[in-house]
């Protein structure tokens, strides 16, 4: 069976494999490359738990083959913190305890990261929504719908300091 | 929205003792994907494990080929219970003392039972091996109805006990029997519900597994697991594999950050001790991680309980006597993580939150042809079941009587003053104002004027249901007097060091799953010691490190190694007095204790810290004491928790389709004295969720051939942030008068109490077509037959 | 789950995923993979050889021309609900995209794909068969449009021969006031999902598109059922029930522009014409009993559906 050369960016770094056709692209990112903060959940699609970034896009890295994201730039957990410290979305979860076991976190993350990035100020229709193809088990998604509201507010908040 | 009637914290926000809501300390590493889960671990040289698993439910394996399997490249070596055999590692016990196969040698018992494991250098080729190894079964026909099970035409499925001549597990009762029957032969009104609490399963966003790592020049095994309660499996490990060279000093069983638990990851599963058996029999690092179809497939299941309910009462409503006959389908083996004396768990707290005469209840326990459980899923031990059948038959009452439900659990509550309270059924609960957990719950939803609302929407032909629940817990387990698991007393630990420096760590035998011990432990330690919390390091889960426990599940933790942890913090502070005697000169009856500060009675300005202490303990000690600041507690609870609530919610019901709506659901508890009033409300949404759950969506089901109905998430309907709706949580506090914080458990009483308060809610939107019952789940297609019965479908 | 070994390939341009097809032996198109994906791993779809047709340029573009809304091969369904002449003009298929699986999976879930998959449980084709829809193939000779009537074969059987790609969906652009007015009609559409939660198959789904007259009659009606039988059904007798039928007063849709869309004044007989609709829609059933309900209930959901369905779609065309 061929195998394939594959080019991903991840948080901002390039990683060059050689691959088969059959690997997930979550494989791709755990095993191969010792990112290990995205997480397996289901075999269906359903969880969400696997969810990053390819092109700024939140998507199930259970359900893409590795060589479809050749050339792509993929976003994981690991790539949310800067040297500033962790993203408003991150200490929202913290703040509003959004995470339990912390299993589905980095689905979450990568999701409400995206809607955040579409929609600046979302109703907590629109988050619930949003993260309905992200299941999580601990926290009855209360505190996770604040968390996102919490990021919301502060870049709100500190964008329009930054205005002044 | 919250409301709250708490304990204030006594410590500062510095060092954020209970009381105070401390942001979590294992967050930043969980929100930067630096979590450590099982899937996470690596070793130099690891092979895989994928396991082969039976297609049918029932029958004799004629034949395994492996042949075609080996030549897959990456396949090393596939493992049979014949192979196992050869060790005698093909059976296991379970931790109720019954049996259970490793590998079947010759018979399964139920689908997706494992039936072989292939050894790989990749998950990819495992996998492939998987599909690659032929297995020819002779299928037979069979057990799957547990009332079929007990009739005496049924074949005997577990014909390896020796003796076994039905599928009669085993008869539990509880109560006088005699004295309940009277009381029913004489009373003025009898209802009665026959009603089924579905088997469901944890569904953990994580599924199981392991890393197993056998060192065989120096003979040791290192096992990293899924597990809740790794000392518990160190000793099941060195006791069944002892005669294959595991001793228990050289068994080290690690349990990494885990993904949920919720008593899904208490039992040990086959392919657990079929990676251990591969690692030691290769000498290599064996990895298995389960996909999600084995996880819902084959690992415990939980409930499952059918329950005949009848309840006895005066004109009035008054409560007399309750009595249940209950079936209980435990698949092929009574794989139960309950305590050793308790069968049927602690389904007699089935009496609640009622004062009555009399109880009476029975389990009978059977064997079927589906996988074994069940599981106390964050449950303590079927407790979800007892509550279920109470609060369901108490509306039924209600209706009977023509009371408001509300109104008539008012005049059957135990009142405040009967505490501590000796139940029929031999509990003495320990604290409870449960009128003022109603109260407050009637006032948080405007109870009054949705009676309105749905008065005035029935005569528009509209259905609005409004549900209450008013429930007793009973966590903590347990005294030793009364139990154990496998003969091992279920007493909890605690060790406690502080360094040189005033900083400390804790360490204790319980394992978190999500629940944040790293931050309640270190505020339990604050709150005693007077260090900050957050100069508290807290580890569990390592049985080379930790002391000695029997884990977390049953909302034991903050009951049991809490209360340790309380206790060796105390000791730490007695010696402490007697260090900052000595440093200010004076007798330890002169000092007046701060947290944090011992000063002078009369003289506040001389005074030490308990930092300045600890540090005298290494440097500065009073003649003959023991240096260090070291202290251990095995805490043995003098008895159970009953933490309680009320919660009351409403549906809206769509006469169309059948659909139920929560529109509001508000929770109110009481969990005695709170440790992080944040974490608690958060034990309490998911918990709720998980009682969302089975009461509309989860179940799994099975067709009469024994396939399973719902074996991955496409059917096993766990729900979204869309169905879920969003909690409101209230509290009352009445503080445990046993424990020493007044602190009881808490993680499971949502998941006990939000059924019943759902199916309630649903049945009294349809109370006045004549409807007394609703099995959960209520899926929209039971909800539209009756409405077609009643004449009410559109 | 591990999918099985097989060869991927990755053409640049149509005729280069032509040639593949024609020379692979067990071949697949891929599009999204949302749905190929899971069957791979789950061991449910064995190919030799996948091809890729996601990086082919000219495939994901959307748009109305020459009198259709023209959706290619590789628009996402996100695509989809946030392109605003679809909002604008077809809110039946924003009500489609809507309750595809979750937001994540409908990221890279396309639409050609839903319907190529031809498995009845999928909520587009419903809402095709309502739109009267045109299916475009491309194979090795080149392109033919299949109307969708003779589009669904049965269970996971589509028209599409060995070789081909649904490369295009063209739906008929409505031209009433809805949409500008060409044809003179008020068209409205919708499509209804009963589910048991996000990312649940439909219990029943129920898409109808009714254009309707300034006198207030329906002039043409499309009734797309999901989940309701072997393959998606086109309730005809439904449509026949409508089609002709008044249902708002006359005049009744002048004011297009009102906000309140449940204000139109029904005809007098319109809730009887409507309930006939919905039986004959559920009489054009065969469902399969399972765990999200009988025969009975389901048949009845596609009554229910169907009425509220027509109504919400009367509502828009009056707005």
């Amino acid at each position: 069976m061929a195998r394939h050369n594959v080019t991903v960016t991840v948080n901002g770094e390039a990683h060059s494999r050689e691959v088969d056709s059959r690997l997930l692209l979550v494989h791709l990112i755990r095993d191969e490359l010792a990112l290990t903060g995205t997480h397996i959940g289901c075999d269906t699609t359903h969880c969400g738990a696997c969810t990053v970034l390819v092109d700024g896009v939140p998507t199930k890295s259970c359900t893409v083959l590795a060589v479809q994201a050749d050339g792509a730039e993929i976003g994981t957990v690991e790539g949310l913190a800067d040297a500033n410290g962790m993203s408003a979305l991150q200490e929202g979860f913290m703040q509003e305890h959004g995470l339990q076991c912390g299993f589905c976190t980095p689905g979450m993350l990568m999701t409400g990261t995206a809607l955040l990035a579409a929609n600046a100020n979302p109703s907590e229709a629109e988050i619930r929504e949003a993260i309905s193809g992200n299941l999580c088990r601990c926290t009855g998604y209360v505190n996770i719908v604040k968390a996102v509201q919490y990021a919301a507010a502060k870049t709100a908040a500190d964008g329009a300091g930054e205005d002044n | 929205m919250a409301a709250e009637t708490s304990n204030g914290p006594r410590t500062s926000a510095k060092i954020c003792g209970m009381g105070h809501s401390m942001k979590r300390k294992e967050d930043p590493r969980f929100l930067q994907g630096k979590g450590n889960y099982i899937d996470d671990h690596t070793l130099p040289g690891m092979l895989w494990l994928d396991i082969v698993r039976s297609p049918i439910a029932y029958g004799k394996i004629v034949n395994i080929d492996a042949s075609k399997a080996l030549e897959v490249d990456g396949v090393l070596a596939v493992l049979t219970g014949k192979d196992l055999e050869a060790y005698n590692l093909h059976w296991m016990p379970t931790l109720m003392s019954d049996t259970q196969m490793v590998l079947p040698t010759d018979t399964v018992m139920y689908q997706s039972q494992e039936v072989a494991g292939v050894i790989a250098t990749s998950r990819y080729a495992a996998a492939d091996g998987v599909a690659a190894v032929e297995v020819e079964y002779e299928p037979m026909t069979p057990v799957i109805d547990p009332f079929k099970a007990l009739e005496t035409d049924a074949p005997v499925l577990r014909t390896d006990k020796e003796g076994q001549e039905d599928n009669r597990i085993w008869h539990w009762e509880a109560g006088d029997k005699e004295a309940t029957d009277r009381i029913f032969d004489e009373a003025d009104v009898v209802v009665r519900e026959k009603m089924h609490v579905p088997r469901i399963h944890v569904a953990s966003i994580e599924t199981c597994g392991c890393l197993a790592d056998f060192n065989p020049v120096e003979g040791h095994l290192t096992v990293y697991m899924t597990t809740q309660a790794p000392h518990a499996i160190r000793t099941v490990l060195a006791l069944v594999a002892g005669h294959v060279g595991l001793s228990e000093e050289k068994i080290r069983v690690v349990s990494p950050d885990i993904g949920g638990g919720f008593g899904g990851k208490v039992p040990v599963y086959p392919g657990y001790v079929i990676a251990i058996a591969a690692s030691v029999v290769l000498g290599k690092p064996v990895k298995w991680i389960e996909d999600r179809m084995e996880n819902l497939q084959a690992d415990s299941f939980a409930r499952d309980y059918h329950m005949d309910a009848e309840i006895a009462a005066d004109s009035s409503g008054k409560i007399r006597a309750l009595r249940i006959k209950t079936l209980a389908d435990h698949g092929y083996s009574d794989a139960q993580a309950a305590p050793s004396k308790f069968p049927a768990g602690l389904f007699s707290i089935c009496t609640g939150s009622y004062d009555m005469e009399q109880a009476y209840a029975e389990v009978d326990a059977v064997y079927t042809n589906k996988p074994p459980g069940g599981v106390a899923y964050r449950c303590s031990f079927r407790v979800t079941e007892a509550v279920h059948c109470m609060e369901r038959i108490v509306d039924t009452l209600a209706h009977k009587v023509g009371k408001d439900p509300a109104t008539l659990r008012e005049e059957n509550f135990i009142p405040k003053e009967a505490f501590p309270y000796h139940s029929p059924l031999g509990w003495e609960y320990d604290s409870g104002d449960y009128q003022a957990a109603m109260d407050m719950a009637k006032e948080m939803i405007g109870y009054d004027d949705l009676r309105r609302e749905q008065a005035e929407k029935r005569e528009r032909g509209e259905l609005m249901g409004i549900g209450v629940c008013s429930f007793t817990e009973v966590l903590g387990a347990g005294p030793s007097k009364d139990f154990d698991i496998l003969g091992i007393k279920m007493f909890d630990s605690a060790e406690v060091r502080v360094h040189p420096t005033g900083k400390a760590i804790a360490r204790f035998g319980t394992k978190s799953q999500g629940q944040g011990h790293e931050t309640t432990y270190a505020q339990i330690i604050a709150e005693e010691l007077g260090l900050p919390a957050a100069h508290v390091q807290v580890e569990e889960g390592d049985t080379d490190t930790a002391p000695y426990g029997l884990g977390t599940y049953a909302s034991r933790s903050t009951p049991t190694a809490g209360a340790a942890g309380v206790m060796a913090a105390r000791k730490l502070r007695d010696k402490a007095r007697k260090i900052a005697a000595h440093l200010l000169e004076v007798g330890e009856e002169d000092l007046e204790w701060e947290p944090g500060t011992f000063s002078v009675k009369g003289a506040p300005d001389k005074s030490v810290t308990i930092q300045d202490c600890a540090f005298a303990a290494y440097t500065n000690l009073p003649e003959g004491m023991e240096p260090g600041m070291e202290a251990t507690n095995y805490y043995d609870p003098p008895n159970l928790t009953f933490p309680f609530g009320t919660y009351i919610c409403v549906v809206d019901i769509d006469r169309g389709t059948g659909e139920v709506t929560v529109r509001r659901f508000v929770a109110v508890d009481d969990c005695g004295n709170i440790i992080n009033p944040m974490i608690v409300q958060g034990q309490i949404h998911g918990g709720l969720t998980q009682g969302l759950g089975p009461a509309l969506f989860e179940e799994m089901t099975y067709d009469e051939d024994g396939n399973n109905l719902a074996g991955s998430f496409m059917d096993y309907l766990v729900p979204t942030a869309v169905e879920t709706p969003a909690w409101e949580t209230g509290h009352t506090v009445t503080p445990s008068p046993h424990h020493p914080l007044g602190a009881k458990g808490v993680g499971e009483s949502a998941t006990v109490g939000a059924p019943p308060a759902i199916a309630n809610a649903v049945v009294d939107a349809l109370a006045h077509l004549g409807v007394t019952h609703m099995e959960i789940p209520i899926r929209p297609d039971r909800v539209w037959e009756v409405l077609r019965e009643k004449g009410v479908a559109i | 789950m591990i999918p099985p070994q097989f060869d991927y390939h990755a053409p640049g341009s149509l005729e280069e995923a032509l040639g593949l097809l024609g020379s692979l032996d067990d071949a697949k198109v891929m599009s999204g993979g949302q749905s190929l994906l899971p069957m791979l791993k789950l061991r449910l779809a064995t190919p030799a050889n996948i091809v890729d047709i996601g990086r082919i340029p000219g495939l994901d573009s959307i748009g109305e021309e020459g009198g259709y809304l023209r959706i290619g091969a590789l628009v996402t369904e996100t695509a989809l609900e946030e392109n605003a002449t679809v909002a604008a003009r077809y809110p039946i298929l924003l009500d489609t995209a809507k309750v595809i699986a979750d937001p994540l999976v409908r990221n890279r879930a396309t639409i050609c794909g839903n319907v190529a998959h031809g498995d009845p449980a999928n909520d587009h084709p419903a809402t095709m068969l309502a739109l009267r829809a045109q299916m475009v193939a491309t194979g090795p000779d080149g392109e033919r449009t299949i109307g969708v009537d003779d589009f669904f074969h049965g269970l996971f059987m589509t028209a599409l021969a060995e070789g081909e790609i649904l490369t295009e969906i063209r739906i008929p652009a409505p031209g009433g006031v809805g949409g500008g007015g060409a044809d003179g009609a008020h068209h409205g559409g919708a499509y209804l999902k009963l589910e048991r939660k996000v990312g649940d198959y439909a219990v029943a789904g129920v898409a109808v598109q009714l254009a309707l007259g300034d006198d207030g009659k329906v002039t043409q009606a499309g009734v797309g059922l999901t989940n309701l039988g072997m393959a998606p059904i086109r309730a005809s007798a439904a449509e026949e029930v409508l089609t002709g039928a008044r249902l708002v007063e006359r005049g009744g849709l002048r004011g297009a522009f009102s906000k309140v869309r449940d204000a139109i004044a029904r005809a007098p007989d319109a809730d009887e014409v409507i309930a006939a609709a919905a039986q004959a829609a559920a009489d054009a059933t065969d469902p399969v009993a399972d765990r999200r309900g009988s025969v009975e209930y389901k048949r009845n959901m596609a009554r229910v559906l169907t009425g509220r369905a027509i109504a919400k779609a009367l509502a828009r065309a009056g707005g």
